[in-house]
């Protein structure tokens, strides 16, 4: 689950970080009141999206050529601006044609100017077992950029998931990443609530860029991004009340409630798996047979009716689907009672489009017999690249 | 011979839940030693003719179990699994989904003064066909032979080994090693185990996207396995970004795609099957070409 800048800010200032003074806002009458509220100084309007590269978006349709982050002089352009970016959808390089809503904003003190930016980020090293911090002094850029270029460039230091950031780890990153003086115990102050967030509430990512430098000497997380563990919401209701629905796609959500695995994609053929593996390589065969899958969609090991019929709301739900792939490997669960499944959903949600099954597994001639004389318009498939095929073909 | 699990394997249950209790039958119905359950509070009765214990130590003592399978939900899995290590449980299959990754971390790292193997979590099981199944695989899809299957996968393995039988090719021993970005067992220790295993004449790997395993797998299988290896893997169509239901199954910063994992599987001469409707016969041609 990711979560907005203002957000992230919060929690590390909670731990002990220092961040620039801030406002959210959700009106430009608010924006307005918040430059005052600052000081009536310059200020940085922050459109709060969990789309990445919003500095260099554009508001679709606005006919203003700034992105989802302006700097700002005077009142009346706090809220010209603001009013923009709270009418028009907000397209980044991760967003999609259509963009993204944006409802909240960040105002920040933009007074001091930064005079250097450096990265620190926590993430899970998988090959390690546990979570490193990488800090590089180049920072205000994307990280991955510089993984790929200059590799020796970033400062790796794991941290034992049982104890957390050391003082003295702390300590020599700041140094390592040049701080000196007073400048280093800001930096190891920001660098240790960093560590203590992604461990004490489960974070997948957690990183400032820039950590920056400002010509007043302070140093400040001017911007930050954090994803967390879904796994581990369970135990922090503090992250999960942070979650904006609003961000994510409604069908992707709609199938999160019953207990589908759901991702869209932008085929045309939608496909209905049991298991996680199983529905990744469906979606590779469909496109090795010349077709293009519509999402990704596992119903768990079982496969019962109701989530049979709600999966298959969701896919007839996407006007771009034309054709249904059903491929459930029946082990535990025996095919004929998946068959009275497909069956009872079918029925229910009356199918628009060709449907192609493919069952295999335990009572497989039965389930197989079931949809053969059930009088429905279902097409059966021996075996993985038979169902491809007859799928692909009637999505043509 | 096989690998981590035979047929004098006992086997507890931790977690003896719907789900729990419905496995341990199967497994007990496919022949393994299933010698009891571990309940909290409810030991010294017993479910479904399994015997009950309140801890694992009680139960290793009274039984002499040396394998564990988990079905503690997500909240106490990481305990139930430092349990089973603490009594002295050889080999631990936690097939619980949903363990927050850092608990697992924090497992990984207590593990290792321990001597024990975990397999998972978030995974079917192992099996070593006709002696001993723990998990929630299908049983009868199996058939004794040479082809050692590891997979990151629950049903996608059963369809390869479904494929695999059908072919008349049986498995030595079959290990899916759990969806999660930290994984009690690696592809290259099990490859080692198969290396060394004298009934396994040829290697099944199945991947998927996310991490770097396989590459590191692909570089050592071209360093010490001289059986034949074939591989999949899965979501060469999956976006980058996205947690494909798996929680380790997602590209990440460039890293993890299914294409580098495919490159790297050939650069070491390894055979891998363009589509999933292909892996047992990619086994069967890279051991006829051996």
């Amino acid at each position: 689950m990711k979560i907005h800048e203002y957000q992230a800010k919060e929690l590390l200032a909670r731990a002990g970080a220092k961040i620039p003074r801030g406002i959210v806002v959700s009106s430009a009458a608010e924006a307005q009141q918040a430059f005052d509220q600052l000081g009536g100084k310059p200020v940085v309007i922050k459109a709060q999206v969990h789309a990445g590269g919003r500095g260099k978006g554009r508001f679709k349709d606005s006919g203003k050529d700034f992105g989802g982050v302006k700097f700002v002089t005077n009142r009346a352009d706090a809220a010209a601006v603001a009013e923009v970016m709270l009418r028009y959808p907000l397209v980044t390089a991760q967003t999609g044609e259509a963009g993204q809503k944006v409802s909240k904003l960040l105002v920040v003190e933009a007074s001091a100017q930064i005079v250097r930016e450096v990265y620190v980020g926590m993430v899970l090293d998988r090959g390690l077992g546990a979570p490193v911090l990488m800090a590089c002094a180049e920072g205000g850029v994307e990280i991955e950029e510089v993984a790929a270029r200059s590799p020796e460039k970033i400062l790796k230091t794991v941290v034992e998931p049982g104890f957390g950031l050391q003082p003295f780890q702390a300590r020599r990153i700041a140094y390592d990443l040049g701080f000196t003086g007073g400048q280093a115990a800001q930096a190891e102050a920001i660098i240790t609530a960093l560590a203590q967030v992604y461990l004490d509430k489960d974070c997948s990512l957690a990183e400032i860029n820039p950590l920056a430098v400002m010509d007043n000497g302070e140093v400040l997380a001017v911007d930050a991004k954090m994803t967390f563990d879904d796994n581990a919401l369970f135990r922090h209701p503090d992250i999960a009340a942070l979650r904006d629905e609003a961000e994510e796609d409604p069908a992707e959500l709609r199938a999160g409630r019953a207990g589908l695995s759901f991702i869209r994609l932008n085929g045309n053929i939608g496909c209905l798996v049991n298991g996680a593996g199983l529905a990744m390589a469906t979606m590779d065969i469909i496109k090795y047979h010349g077709g293009e899958p519509a999402n990704f969609l596992d119903v768990g090991g079982g496969a019962n009716k109701e989530q049979v019929t709600e999966a298959f709301r969701i896919l007839l739900g996407d006007p771009r689907v034309k054709a249904v792939l059903v491929n459930i490997f029946g082990g535990i669960m025996q095919c004929d009672i998946i068959a009275g499944a497909i069956l009872a959903a079918f029925k229910e949600v009356g199918f628009h489009v060709p449907l192609v099954v493919r069952l295999e597994g335990t009572n497989v001639e039965l389930g197989r017999k079931m949809l053969a004389e059930s009088g429905q318009n279902i097409t059966t498939a021996n075996g993985l690249t038979e169902a491809a095929k007859k799928v692909v073909a009637a999505a043509k | 011979m096989s690998i981590l699990v035979d047929k004098n394997t006992r086997v507890l249950c931790q977690g003896m839940g719907k789900a729990g209790t419905f496995h341990a039958k199967m497994c007990r119905e496919y022949g393994t030693q299933v010698v009891g359950g571990v309940v909290p509070g409810k030991g010294g009765t017993s479910k479904e003719g399994f015997p009950l214990f309140n801890t694992v130590a009680e139960a290793v003592r009274k039984t002499g179990a040396d394998a564990s399978m988990i079905f503690v939900p997500p909240a106490g899995a990481a305990d139930a699994i430092l349990e089973a290590a603490d009594a002295g449980i050889r080999v631990i299959i936690a097939v619980t989904e949903g363990i927050p990754v850092l608990d697992m971390a924090r497992v990984m790292r207590l593990l290792k003064d321990k001597n024990c193997r975990l397999i998972g979590p978030n995974c079917p099981g192992v099996i070593t066909p006709g002696q001993c199944k723990i998990g929630i695989m299908p049983g009868y899809i199996h058939k004794p032979g040479p082809v050692g299957v590891i997979s990151r996968s629950g049903t996608l393995t059963y369809e390869a080994v479904w494929q695999l039988s059908n072919l008349g090719l049986g498995q030595s021993t079959c290990v899916g090693i759990g969806g999660d970005p930290i994984v009690g067992t690696t592809q290259i220790e099990l490859l080692k185990m198969f290396q060394d295993d004298p009934q396994t004449e040829a290697i099944l790997l199945i991947g998927e996207i996310g991490g770097t395993a396989e590459e590191r797998a692909a570089e050592y299988i071209k360093q010490h396995v001289k059986k034949p290896v074939a591989a999949f893997i899965a979501g060469q169509t999956a976006p980058p970004g996205k947690r494909m239901g798996h929680a380790g199954a997602i590209i990440s910063g460039g890293s993890g795609t299914a294409k580098d994992k495919i490159a790297a599987f050939r650069a070491a001469g390894i055979a891998v099957a363009d589509s999933p409707a292909d892996l047992g016969v990619t086994v069967q041609r890279a051991m006829q070409k051996n």
